[in-house]
């Protein structure tokens, strides 16, 4: 366990360094600095930059940056006066967070729950509106479908608030929103291994044994069908925490996916480096547990670097 | 086979299903141009909008609530630069002046004023009772400090804007590194706590304007040397204007409270400025839909296009559109052939039917502009777009444009096989002006022209190393003279992206800066516009802007002035 653990975290290192020495590079590249404007001349703009280093050479930026950022300061805000970027993220962060962890959690709860329900009445009634809605929940993209939950739901009917995080019946919108595509995915996965293991012969053998449906669904196979689930919850948790922006956006959620969109249009640089490290740090986490989990939920699969045994 | 039908039909439900939700959804689509806005005949002025008596007298909760979309970047009045900033510090800072209903500057922590003969010494009388929301007396050593701080060269980072202070003696110099100019210098001082004197370059008769300008706010001095980041947060603002800081919420809201320190409370009816940020047109109509704001649309926010003509048929909805002291148009690139023929830019502009852009594609009952001092900016008695007539310096005539231009492009020598190439910065709104500049000019002269979208930053990268041929531009008045257009073109002008060099021009600016005499002063601005667009066509005037919103009729007393920007200040909320 310990190597495993200390292998994973020198190549999360070694990753990080290429993430943020790759954004670097590519966020020099993009033409324009976080200080052009029409109405400020540009001998001043000039000096701007120098206080902020940006006039000295891109090598030495990096050393300077790299230097900043392996002493844990992820610098200031160029476009927020005096703001600091670790300040701005952590601020930010925990809307994400917990927001994401309810669309996870519903994600996980619906969409096994459907996969479910549409491999037990396979080729019937129910299973065929499943793939309908999984249809659904994977063609509508969250941009579509968030301004139309907040339309009907909250702007006509007035269930609930248009904006924010503030009742437990103000994550419901946001969270149908940001899960549709989760929760379609995973009954989708989860109908397809179900079929599969509901037809395997030790089930056949366990039901044979005389024990109960229902016993036979969630002890034996649903324990294996959630393999894939599992293995997608690593994606999952990226995917949903990154795939915020718009829905944050929409239901006027301070999150920090709007930081991701505004901090590059406003070339804030040590914005867009710290945002860039800190996903990199989260992503690489969640495949980290994914790996644990993964091990946890099949026993073939050491923790010594994952060679079955 | 029954089986096979089944499965149809599932499908063809998911299809109608899904083509009614994403149809639903398109009316909810967002668009980034806050100051193009879209049509509207009905209900609508181009007036402030008047103000009814106030027939059920004020309510008893005068909480009032708004969008400003974004965080503000910076609420200190050296680093300040943007539209939302603004909008919130008009209620936490109080100038020398301030800008009433009218757009004149009235007394404000300056109870008087004189001017010495030359226009060129200020000396200004400051009330006793101006209180820092700390209880600290606001005295002119404020202002002094201030404003030599905006100045100074080695603030970090430099003031943006401090080119806003180079009307005081010394100001430009003091803001030059290794000017050898000191503080001293400056044309500024404290005579007493309550007297302060400053010293011009030039006469400047809209100087008293300026002083209710941002960067002319006074700053605690206390406050900002014990705290470099003391803007940021609530908890450690000081400001001295009808409200206090009393909540920020960082990009989700901001909370102005009534300041009891201020000396004219009695004037302020609003207890609470509530500020959301939401960036979301759609989600914002939303809120006020709902009856959880009282304003929404411009200056802060905006409307989604496509609900105007619903919402201008809505005798409720209350919708306004004004007109503001801004200018959309073209940018020629004065230095690149065929542009560098008068001949061909006169030309390209007299080939285009303003009007029928708008009607058709701005929608937002904007004036055509043949000038570039926009409507709304004062001139000597009326305002100075009514003294001097833009349709003078050049008509909309189709026949005459194809002669011109067949001139000018033989004069140029250039090959108009060749074509060329409309840049713009992304916005929906500028993608469908440049696809009706290029289709009349095609229509007209048989041109080829290009159109290119290019994200802000690269976009002004590019047309400020005039790397274009003709580009996207709007110019926004900072204060209330035909100048804040008119230097923009003089040759040495930070601002000038047209690579437009003219002696005379460059002259006439200067004599206007110097002189006293206010007619003189408007003649020559005239004369240097003439020489800008009359003469030389330096750049293609398309509209004047406007400003659209709508509030809640309750509502009274917001005001949006000649620029466009928003004064809550004496607001009220009027008993239902």
């Amino acid at each position: 366990m310990a190597r495993f653990v200390i292998q994973k975290l020198v190549s999360t290192v070694a990753s990080l360094l290429v993430l943020a020495t790759a954004t670097f590079v590519l966020m020099k590249l993009i033409p324009g600095n976080p200080f052009l404007n029409e109405k400020t001349p540009r001998a001043i703009q000039e000096r701007i930059m120098s206080f902020y280093g940006l006039d000295r050479p891109i090598w030495e930026q990096y050393f300077k940056y790299m230097g900043k950022l392996l002493s844990g300061d992820l610098g200031i805000s160029m476009k927020y006066q005096y703001r600091s970027v670790a300040t701005m993220i952590n601020e930010s962060f925990y809307l994400s967070a917990q927001l994401g962890i309810v669309s996870i959690i519903a994600s996980v709860i619906f969409g096994v729950g459907m996969g479910v329900v549409a491999a037990l009445y396979h080729r019937k009634l129910l299973d065929n509106l499943t793939i309908v809605i999984a249809v659904l929940g994977v063609s509508i993209p969250s941009f579509v479908l968030a301004p139309v939950l907040q339309y009907y739901f909250s702007a006509e009917l007035r269930w609930f608030p248009v904006t924010g995080l503030n009742s437990p019946f103000s994550y419901v919108l946001p969270t149908i929103a940001l899960s549709a595509l989760s929760v379609a995915f995973i009954a989708r996965l989860t109908r397809s291994t179900m079929v599969e293991v509901l037809n395997s012969d030790y089930i056949r053998t366990a039901r044979s044994k005389g024990l109960s449906g229902f016993v036979v669904t969630t002890r034996h196979a649903l324990r294996n069908a959630l393999l894939p689930v599992v293995t997608y919850l690593g994606p999952l948790t990226a995917n949903v925490i990154t795939g915020s922006i718009v829905i944050e956006q929409v239901f006027g959620i301070a999150g920090i996916g709007q930081h991701f969109v505004t901090s590059i249009n406003n070339r804030d640089y040590t914005l867009i480096m710290g945002l860039t490290i800190f996903y990199g740090i989260i992503l690489m986490v969640c495949r980290f547990l994914t790996d644990i989990a993964y091990a946890l939920v099949d026993p073939r699969i050491k923790l010594t670097g994952g060679k079955g045994g | 086979m029954s089986k096979g039908i089944k499965r149809s039909m599932l499908s063809l439900l998911a299809i109608v299903l899904m083509m009614g939700t994403v149809l639903a959804a398109c009316g909810t689509s967002s668009e980034g141009e806050t100051t193009t806005p879209p049509a509207s005949e009905g209900n609508t002025n181009t007036e402030t909008p008047a103000e009814e008596p106030a027939a059920g007298g004020k309510a008893d909760n005068q909480a009032f609530r708004m969008n400003i979309s974004t965080e503000p970047p910076s609420l200190d009045p050296a680093q300040a630069q943007d539209q939302t900033s603004f909008t919130v510090m008009v209620g936490l800072y109080e100038g020398l002046t301030r800008m009433n209903a009218a757009g004149e500057p009235e007394p404000a922590v300056a109870e008087s004023w004189t001017t010495s003969e030359d226009g060129k010494t200020w000396t200004f009388k400051l009330r006793q009772d101006a209180k820092w929301s700390n209880g600290d007396p606001v005295t002119a050593h404020d202002f002094e400090y201030s404003w030599k701080r905006t100045l100074d060269a080695n603030l970090n980072p430099p003031a943006p804007y401090a080119y806003q202070l180079y009307y005081l003696v010394n100001g430009a110099e003091y803001n030059t590194p290794d000017s050898g100019v000191t503080a001293d210098q400056v044309g500024v001082k404290a005579l007493d706590d309550y007297t302060l004197e400053v010293q011009l370059v030039n006469p400047t008769p809209y100087f008293l304007s300026l002083t209710s300008f941002f960067t002319y706010y006074p700053v605690h001095k206390a406050t900002v040397e014990a705290n470099p980041a003391w803007a940021t947060e609530a908890a450690s603002f000081v400001g001295n204007g009808p409200f206090t800081l009393a909540e920020w919420k960082h990009n989700d809201s901001i909370k102005l409270a009534k300041n009891d320190n201020y000396f004219n409370k009695d004037q302020i009816n609003f207890t609470e400025v509530s500020m959301a940020m939401i960036s979301e047109p759609q989600t914002e109509l939303n809120l006020y839909n709902t009856g959880e704001l009282d304003w929404t649309g411009g200056p802060n926010g905006e409307i989604p296009t496509e609900q105007i003509p619903v919402l201008k048929n809505d005798p409720e909805a209350n919708l306004v559109i004004q007109g503001i002291a801004s200018t959309y148009y073209m940018n020629f690139n004065n230095t690149k052939k065929p542009f560098d023929n008068a001949k061909v830019r006169r030309a390209l502009a007299m080939a285009v039917n303003r009007q029928l852009m708008i009607d058709k594609i701005t929608l937002g009952n904007q004036q055509p502009a043949y000038g570039f001092v926009s409507t709304g900016i004062k001139g000597l008695e009326k305002t100075f777009r009514e003294e001097v007539i833009d349709t003078n310096y050049f008509t909309e005539d189709l026949e005459a444009a194809k002669k011109l231009w067949a001139e000018g492009i033989a004069e140029a020598g250039w090959d108009p096989a060749t074509g060329f190439t409309i840049t713009h910065n992304t916005g929906e709104g500028h993608k469908k002006i440049a696809t009706a500049l290029a289709d009349m000019w095609k229509t007209a002269f048989g041109v080829t022209v290009k159109i290119e979208e290019q994200e802000w930053a690269v976009f002004l990268q590019n047309r400020t190393a005039l790397n274009y041929d003709v580009a996207r531009a709007g110019w926004g008045a900072d204060y209330n003279d035909p100048m804040t257009f008119i230097d923009m073109f003089t040759s040495t002008s930070g601002n000038n992206d047209l690579g437009f060099n003219n002696a005379e021009y460059d002259q006439l600016v200067k004599d206007a800066y110097a002189t006293q005499d206010n007619a003189k002063r408007m003649e020559l601005m005239a004369k240097a516009e003439q020489i800008l667009i009359g003469d030389n066509t330096a750049l293609l005037p398309l509209y004047y802007y406007t400003r659209i919103w709508m509030n809640k009729p309750y509502v009274k007393d917001v005001v949006i002035d000649y620029s466009g920007n928003m004064d809550y200040t004496r607001g009220y909320i009027e008993k239902q």
